[in-house]
Formats: C-alpha cells, structure tokens, sequence
C-alpha cells in the first residue's frame, strides 16, 4: 500500500497539471497582497463604512489576520476547481492513457489501488491548502504585520485579540482540508465514470455550483434539504471566527460560539467522504476494464 | 488438469447487455506453448484476454492460471504474468526508464539500475533510457510495453496484437522475441493476432474464435492436412473457367470461392496433372499458385463456420 501511494504521489508531481494549481494560488494571492498593499486603507475603509462611524480603532485594521480572512474568503470558493482537476483526473485520465488496464494487470488489488489513489489525491490536498496557508497567512502576516483581527458580521462585529487569533486559522484551515477532501472524493467517484478527464472535472464543478447555489438560496423547499448538502457545511470554517462574549460584551479567549456546528459540519462532510470514496470502490470492483 | 497446463479455461462467457462477445469457450495451455489465438476483429480475442488478466470479470465459466483460480488467487498469479493488452500505453509523461521503474515496483520485485536497463537494452531502448515516451514512434512504444511485460521475468506471457501499427522491422523484431523468450527462456506465451501469417510463423498450439466461439484448437500440424495444399487459380476468364471445372473431375476439389479467384483443395503431388488438364481443357492460365498457410485454413474454417450458420438459422 506504502508503495503504491509513493507511486501515485510521484505521477502526481510528475504532471505539469499539478503545478498549474500551485502556480494559480501564488498569482492570485500575489495579486491581492499586492493591491491590499498599495490601496488597502481605502478597501477596509470603504468594507467598514458603517462601523468607522458608531466606533474608532486604535492599531491596524488592515493586518496580516484581516488579509488572510478576505483571502480565504475568496478562495475557498475557487480552490474546489483545482482540486477537481487532479481528483477527478485520478481515475478517468488513467482509462484515457490506456494506463489503467496496465496498472490493473499487476499483482496489486482494485481496492488498494483506490485508496492509494484518494491518498495521494487528499495528499495533494493537503500541500495545496498548506501552500495557500504559507502564502495567505504567514505571507500577509510578514507584509502586514499582525494586529487584532476585526470583522463585521451581518449583525455585529467581532474584535478577536491578536492573541486569541492564530489557533482559529489553524482550526478553520484543518477544516477547510475536511471540505476540500469532500470535494477530491466527489471528483475521485466520478472520475469512477467516464474515460477522459474533462467531463469529470467539469462534472464536479456543476455539482458544486449548482448545491452552492441551493445551500444559500432562503427558499423554504430548499432550506430542508440544505443540511444534507455537503456545499452547506463547507463554509463553517468561518464558525472558528466566531467566539463567545462575556455579560461585558468582552469576546472570551480560546472559545467559540457555536463549537456544535463544526463538530456536525465536519461530521456531515466526513460522511461525505467515506460515502463517496466507499461508493468509488464498489462500482470500481464491478467494472469491465474497456478502455 | 493436465500436469503441465499453465492456462485452463472452462466454458468462459461474457455477455455485454445483447452481446455476447464471449460464448462458452475452453481451452487449455500448456507449459512452454506459444499459443497463438485467432480471430477476425470482434471475434472476442481481446474480451478473453482481458478476462484471463481478471480486466474483464467473466459472466460465466472458470478461468485457472497456474492451478489457481483468477478470482481467489488474484494477486499470486499476475505476478507470474506479463501482458501487453493491445496498445502499449505508458505514462507519456514519464522517460522510459521511469516507466519501466514503475511497473517493476508494482510487480513487486526489487527494482536496481541494472535491472532496468538490462530491460531496456533487450528491447533495444537503452540509448532512449531518459527520454520522455511521447517522443516515441509507435513502434518504440510497442516495445517498451513488452519491456514493462518482461521486467519481473513472469513464466507466462500474454500479448494481445502485439504487431498492430509496426512496420515490417518492428514485426519481424517482434517475431523474433518471440522465439527468443519461447525457445531461450522457456517462457509460455499467448499472442493473439489477426495477422494471421504472423501467428503462422511463431505458433506451436493455435486456438481459433469466431463469434466468441471456439472453432478449432489443435497444434499447426494437427490442424492442416499435410497431403492437401490450397491452390489459387487465376485465368482469363475465371466465370467460364469455373464452369469447365465444375463439369470435370476437378469439381470436389473447389473450395467456396472468397474473391475473384478459384480456390482448390487438391493433394500436393497432384498439381503438375491439374495444370496439365486446364491446358488440355482449353483454360488459359495466368497464374496457378499453391498455398498452404494459416491464413488459408483460418479464411476457409471461418467462412465455413458462416455457411454452418447460415443454415442453421
């Protein structure tokens, strides 16, 4: 099994495709630490309107902390595109190289070959979200410096100490790895289908847009079945950002508000995952290899 | 079983939906064969080798390698078999050596430099070790793919249209390999093409599908008649000519007729009177010429297997 997964992850990095994602995150992220830094003032400015007149900040708004969040803000909802382009590649590009039935004709098992393949696929996961950690996170920290992290909610807002912020990112990037693997294994079980990668990666992709757009429509048909969509839970990484407050209004330091949404977020979307990389491995050991 | 059998297969079907690219097919290998498995395209050579390799999972039958059933043993017996299942495809992306590293660490043996490139240098890739394989002609491909096969020296070899898109080097190159890893090495080989010439060449058992079904199975010797040779006739006029043959005593010796020419069936010492009596028949012959060769016995056993069912729907 070891061995296979050092062979997965060494056709992975062997691809120029898989430097596309790490390329795309470096330039975007470049792109808006480099407009932050040269009109970031008048950005929180114009973000916080409403909260520079009833409040006066001493310090800086605009850090390290309140770039990494608009960051993650903004890529989270892109990220799944780049981790569709391997996950759902991982199988169908197999069948269209015509390296599948060769691969299938060693002495290794259909359901070991599977999970080395998921491994691999969350492996690359994992580096992707570390990389855009690095480069969000300690990047904007050393280019903005770090302060305490405030950020306007839909009805308050929230002032976390510089001391009480860094774990949050930590927990809220953990769970963004959950979120990003749910999305790898929606790939990897329609890869499962089809014989050239483009249509599941652009499958994956459909999903996505079209259960994000379900999960925040406020239509009550929609909102019963929202809970079961995995899109719903993917954005409660913003919950580690939440922290309760004390009779003085004062936010409590180590806590979060609602820690039982993460906790049945997380669990939702590691159902997802193990319900997709289980489905994976059933239609898998039934196939015809064709290709 | 017999004792040296290395494949056996029994009553192997596999339907698709409303085909049956498969139906009931036995046969047996035996150690140190090279058993050449024929077919026209579609004939369901490929759909069986896949099924051997455990690529395709059969809808009935059993399927023996080494003593071993496919579906227990799985992992056992595929690392004792090298397969080239019909194009060669490799990781483009990855140099030839690259790929024959890979391979062999899946077959799990132990992977050295010498070993890799003692494969490559059989094959004759030595000096292409490091170049990445999308910059191979195809023939190269082909034989880097029976390098990745060879690589954990497996006792059974199965290559499926192993000549398909080689030109006349890379087929008589492949032929010779052949013979090589069969009379050399002592390794049992299953080749399936419908170069029917090639399998001619090589073979020392052959198996002959049509439809999925077996039509005959049999060593070349057993299946020919070596006192019967196959003569094709070509005249001025063949329509008029196979009138006069059809009233002669020539007549039980024509074949059913596949194209323009006249085929018969008549025995070896036996020419030299036949051309005699078409030039006393008036026959003016352009050509008459003997052949006795798989291709032959292969076109002649399908077509009759088509005339069979042609009456028997």
């Amino acid at each position: 099994m070891y061995k296979l997964l050092q062979i997965e992850l060494y056709k992975i990095f062997k691809r120029p495709r898989t430097y596309i994602s790490f390329a795309a995150i470096t330039a975007l992220i470049g792109i808006i630490q480099f407009g932050l830094l040269r009109d970031g003032e008048s950005y929180v400015a114009f973000m916080m309107t409403n909260v520079m007149q009833s409040f006066s900040f001493d310090g800086k708004i605009l850090n390290g902390y309140l770039v990494c969040y608009i960051l993650l803000q903004l890529l989270l909802v892109h990220v799944p595109l780049l981790i569709a382009l391997v996950a759902a590649d991982m199988i169908s590009g197999e069948a269209n190289m015509g390296t599948l039935r060769l691969m299938l004709t060693k002495p290794i098992s259909r359901t070991q070959f599977l999970l080395a393949k998921f491994l691999a696929s969350a492996i690359y996961t994992f580096m992707l979200l570390v990389w855009i950690a690095f480069l969000a996170l300690f990047v904007s920290m050393v280019l903005f410096g770090t302060d305490d992290l405030v950020l306007q909610k839909t009805n308050y807002i929230v002032q976390l100490p510089v001391g009480d912020v860094f774990w949050r990112y930590i927990g809220a990037f953990v769970f963004a790895l959950l979120a990003m693997l749910a999305v790898a294994s929606l790939g990897f079980f329609l890869s499962n289908f089809a014989e050239n990668s483009i249509g599941p990666i652009v499958a994956t992709m459909s999903v996505i847009i079209f259960f994000t757009i379900l999960s925040t429509m406020s239509i009550p048909l929609f909102q019963k079945i929202q809970p079961f969509l995995f899109t719903t839970h993917m954005v409660n990484w913003k919950e580690f950002f939440d922290p309760k407050v004390n009779d003085e209004n004062a936010v409590i330091i180590g806590s979060i508000q609602h820690p039982e949404r993460i906790i049945n977020s997380a669990f939702v979307l590691l159902l997802h995952i193990v319900g997709f990389v289980g489905a994976t491995i059933f239609f898998f050991k039934k196939k015809d290899i064709l290709s | 079983m017999h004792m040296h059998s290395i494949i056996k297969v029994s009553g192997l079907t596999k339907q698709f939906k409303n085909l049956t690219a498969v139906n009931n097919l036995s046969f047996t290998v035996d150690k140190g064969d090279v058993y050449g498995f024929l077919g026209q395209n579609g004939a369901g050579k490929s759909t069986t080798i896949r099924m051997l390799l455990s690529l395709i999972i059969p809808t009935s039958g059993e399927i023996e390698l080494f003593g071993m059933n496919i579906k227990t043993n799985r992992s056992e017996i595929l690392r004792q078999v090298g397969a080239v299942v019909e194009k060669p495809d490799v990781y483009k992306y990855l140099s030839a050596y690259e790929n024959v590293a890979l391979f062999a660490k899946l077959s799990g043996i132990k992977v050295t430099h010498k070993l890799i490139m003692d494969q490559l240098e059989m094959v004759g890739l030595a000096s292409r070790a490091t170049d990445v394989v999308k910059t191979f002609s195809q023939g190269m491909k082909q034989r880097l793919g029976i390098g990745i096969a060879l690589v954990h020296n497996p006792q059974l070899i199965i290559l499926d249209e192993p000549t398909n898109g080689l030109d006349p080097q890379g087929i008589a190159d492949i032929r010779n390999l052949i013979r090589q890893l069969s009379k050399e090495m002592g390794k049992t080989i299953v080749v399936s093409s419908h170069l029917l010439s090639e399998i001619e060449q090589v073979a020392t058992r052959l198996l002959i599908i049509d439809k999925g079904k077996k039509l005959v199975e049999g060593s070349a010797d057993e299946l020919f008649d070596p006192s019967q040779t196959i003569v094709e006739l070509d005249t001025i006029d063949n329509q008029q000519t196979l009138q006069i043959i059809t009233e002669s005593d020539w007549k039980n010796a024509l074949q059913p007729q596949r194209s323009s020419t006249i085929i018969l069936k008549v025995d070896k010492n036996s020419i030299p009177s036949l051309h005699r009596s078409l030039v006393n028949m008036g026959i003016q012959v352009i050509s008459l010429q003997p052949r006795h060769n798989l291709e032959d016995y292969f076109l002649q056993i399908t077509a009759n297997n088509q005339h069979v069912q042609a009456f028997t729907n």
